[in-house]
């Protein structure tokens, strides 16, 4: 009963949120929770952000117990029979040309999307967060070059280039993340790099510096913690950018190959029966639209939490 | 009098200057660093350049004495200063699809983009810009939802599968428009290339048969890239006209009589002008790039559906030089808006 997550007991006991918007709170993890508390309440306070996070929620679900949502029809079992059966009670979402349940297929393309957007943010982040940090902390000649080199590669056309690298490495999915990453990275180093200019002018860093950290600890343990929050907004936002083009990938043949469900591609699969079977194209892109626009509703909700000065 | 203004006109034209010298210094640096990349997709990541043009049965001596003539004996940096000279040369290598030089290609299949791209964003700037001063305008009000509104779909929906649905629509079901390509059979190779934009083309030589089959092709998916350019450009004018209206300067103008559209027209509106054609920039480029996708799904006969193809036949000196043209352009266009914005905007301009 004693462990440091308790509040002071030496008076009546304060209700959990009482003790969580303190304000004075007694321990790190007091503080870290309190401020978490207080950024949900204002996120689910917005009713655009709370729709935002309900889809992604979704998604994350669907993704996760995609073969007990799809009743355990398997997203590849061809039914040549039963080829471009329109919507049904059987078929929810009808069949495409191969007889392939559109429904089931739908819901296991969660797994693949949500696969590369966690991919795309594994890599992305901590490129752009290193080169950033070491950019801004650094300075002189290293933050020169290294900026530089950022804004080249923020200059460059994504889709395109994207298009050139996947084309290069070969189609498939995990070549179709390098080439998104590849292209996504520069502006994660600027806010890194602004994020870390302004924090290292802060008294606390000097103060920690006469008392003799290295660089590297001061880098990792004091600098990168405060710089995430903003990184973690830019990712939300980006997400949605992120799908886009990995759905677009899909879509010119380059991304996951057949018969991987993968929306960009089933899109593309329905080009040819547009005008007659409306539903093979048709359902798998409003499945993009709709997880794109969750990430884009919980971004700009996130901006709001933690940076309400830029909206 | 005459002397400050005399110094403050030299110090004006000096920063031009700087900022000219700069500009020209990043875009230099951009392109290498964009020939970098297209120089090592093409050596390292791609499949073996030797092979593909001796094919897999030559012998151990032809494939080297292609290697020598390919100049891959060489060093690294001394073949990519090789590869730079022929660049700047205009020699991109031959096109395996259709045989001709991957440069006379491109330039045969800009004008098709360019075409639809330019119409897109007026169709952008036409609506979007008027849309995003009304929403500023009435902040919180149901303009300034709606603008938020075709902002967030903007960025949500897949071009590609907007294409098809509109095609669905507007071809399939209602017959408003003609399918995809650029012009119907019927009309293929009538008139005359002149300026490769089959509307300016149709229009001088009086054919008007084409020229409204060509704009029956051309209107969807310029409506459809022209949303995107819209989407973003109506949002940008809106929060740029938010910061504007919060201004004491119009405010002034209030209390001095004007009404408040005249202040929003006369007053702030001017001076938004800078950062929107930034934005405007911003946009075109990123149609140009758009329009690869989009180009796909209406099989628009520009250079997006040229790489596309390309990329399907491994023709790798089509997909290079047509991401070169396309990064040059969108790198040209972005820097020197960012040129134009730095050497327009006083405030910028003494510090």
């Amino acid at each position: 009963m004693s462990s440091p997550l308790d509040p002071p007991s030496s008076e009546m006991q304060p209700s959990l949120r009482q003790w969580l918007t303190s304000d004075a709170p007694a321990s790190r993890r007091q503080a870290m929770l309190g401020n978490f508390y207080r950024a949900v309440v204002t996120l689910c306070s917005n009713p655009a952000a709370l729709t935002g996070l309900l889809i992604v929620l979704t998604l994350i679900l669907i993704a996760i117990f995609a073969p007990l949502i799809a009743g355990h029809v398997s997203p590849i079992h061809q039914s040549l029979a039963d080829r471009l059966a329109p919507p049904s009670s059987l078929y929810w979402f009808g069949t495409d040309e191969l007889g392939r349940d559109i429904f089931s297929r739908t819901v296991h393309g969660a797994r693949v999307t949500l696969t590369i957007v966690m991919l795309v943010s594994v890599v992305v982040a901590p490129i752009g967060l290193a080169v950033g940090l070491l950019a801004g902390y650094l300075g002189g000649w290293v933050d020169a070059v290294l900026m530089r080199i950022t804004d080249i590669f923020l200059a460059f056309p994504r889709l395109v280039l994207a298009l050139a690298f996947a084309a290069a490495l070969g189609p498939g999915i995990e070549n179709a993340v390098i080439a998104i990453s590849l292209t996504a990275w520069p502006p994660y180093a600027r806010i890194a790099r602004a994020e870390t200019v302004t924090i290292a002018r802060s008294g606390f860093i000097s103060a920690i510096v006469l008392q003799g950290a290295s660089t590297w600890r001061i880098l990792f343990r004091h600098i990168m913690p405060l710089c995430l929050s903003s990184l973690i907004v830019r990712l939300t936002l980006d997400m949605a950018g992120i799908i886009l083009t990995a759905a677009g990938l899909g879509f010119l043949g380059l991304g996951a190959q057949p018969p991987t469900p993968e929306w960009g591609a089933m899109v593309s699969a329905g080009r040819d029966v547009i005008l007659d079977q409306w539903w093979v194209a048709t359902i798998p892109g409003i499945a993009i639209f709709v997880v794109s626009l969750g990430f884009n509703l919980l971004g700009d909700g996130l901006r709001d939490v933690f940076d309400p000065k830029s909206t | 009098m005459s002397e400050t203004s005399d110094i403050g006109i030299r110090k004006i034209s000096f920063s031009v200057i700087w900022r000219l010298g700069n500009f020209l210094g990043s875009l230099v640096l951009t392109f290498l660093g964009l020939t970098a990349v297209t120089f090592v997709i093409g050596r390292f990541i791609a499949v073996d350049p030797v092979l593909a043009v001796v094919g897999d049965r030559a012998t151990q001596e032809v494939y080297e004495a292609a290697r020598i003539s390919m100049g891959l004996d060489r060093s690294v940096p001394e073949q990519y200063f090789l590869y730079l000279k022929k660049l700047l040369s205009g020699d991109m290598g031959y096109s395996v699809i259709t045989s001709h030089p991957v440069l006379s290609d491109l330039i045969h299949f800009f004008p098709a983009t360019f075409e639809l791209a330019t119409i897109a964003t007026i169709l952008g700037v036409v609506i979007g810009v008027p849309v995003g001063v009304m929403a500023g305008a009435q902040k919180g009000r149901w303009p300034d939802h709606l603008v938020r509104v075709i902002g967030l779909f903007g960025y949500s929906i897949p071009v590609f599968w907007l294409g098809l649905v509109g095609l669905l629509l507007f071809y399939g079901k209602l017959d408003w428009v003609s399918g995809p390509g650029r012009l119907g059979v019927a009309y293929d190779d009538i008139v005359t290339s002149r300026t490769g934009i089959i509307l300016i083309d149709s229009a001088i030589e009086g054919e008007w048969a084409i020229f409204w089959n060509a704009f029956s092709h051309l209107v969807l998916p310029a409506s459809i890239l022209g949303y995107y350019s819209l989407a973003y450009i109506a949002r940008m004018t809106r929060s740029f006209m938010i910061e504007q209206l919060s201004q004491e300067y119009v405010t002034a103008a209030r209390i001095k009589g004007r009404s408040y559209w005249g202040a929003v027209w006369k007053h702030a509106f001017p001076n938004i002008m800078v950062p929107l054609i930034t934005v405007i920039g911003l946009s075109y480029a990123s149609l140009l790039e758009g329009a690869v996708l989009t180009e796909t799904v209406f099989a628009w006969p520009g250079l997006g559906n040229y790489i596309t193809r390309s990329l399907f036949n491994g023709d790798m000196n089509a997909v290079l030089g047509g991401t070169l043209v396309v990064g040059a352009v969108f790198i040209g266009v972005n820097l020197f808006c960012d040129f134009l914005y730095k050497v327009f905007d006083p405030r910028l301009r003494t510090s």
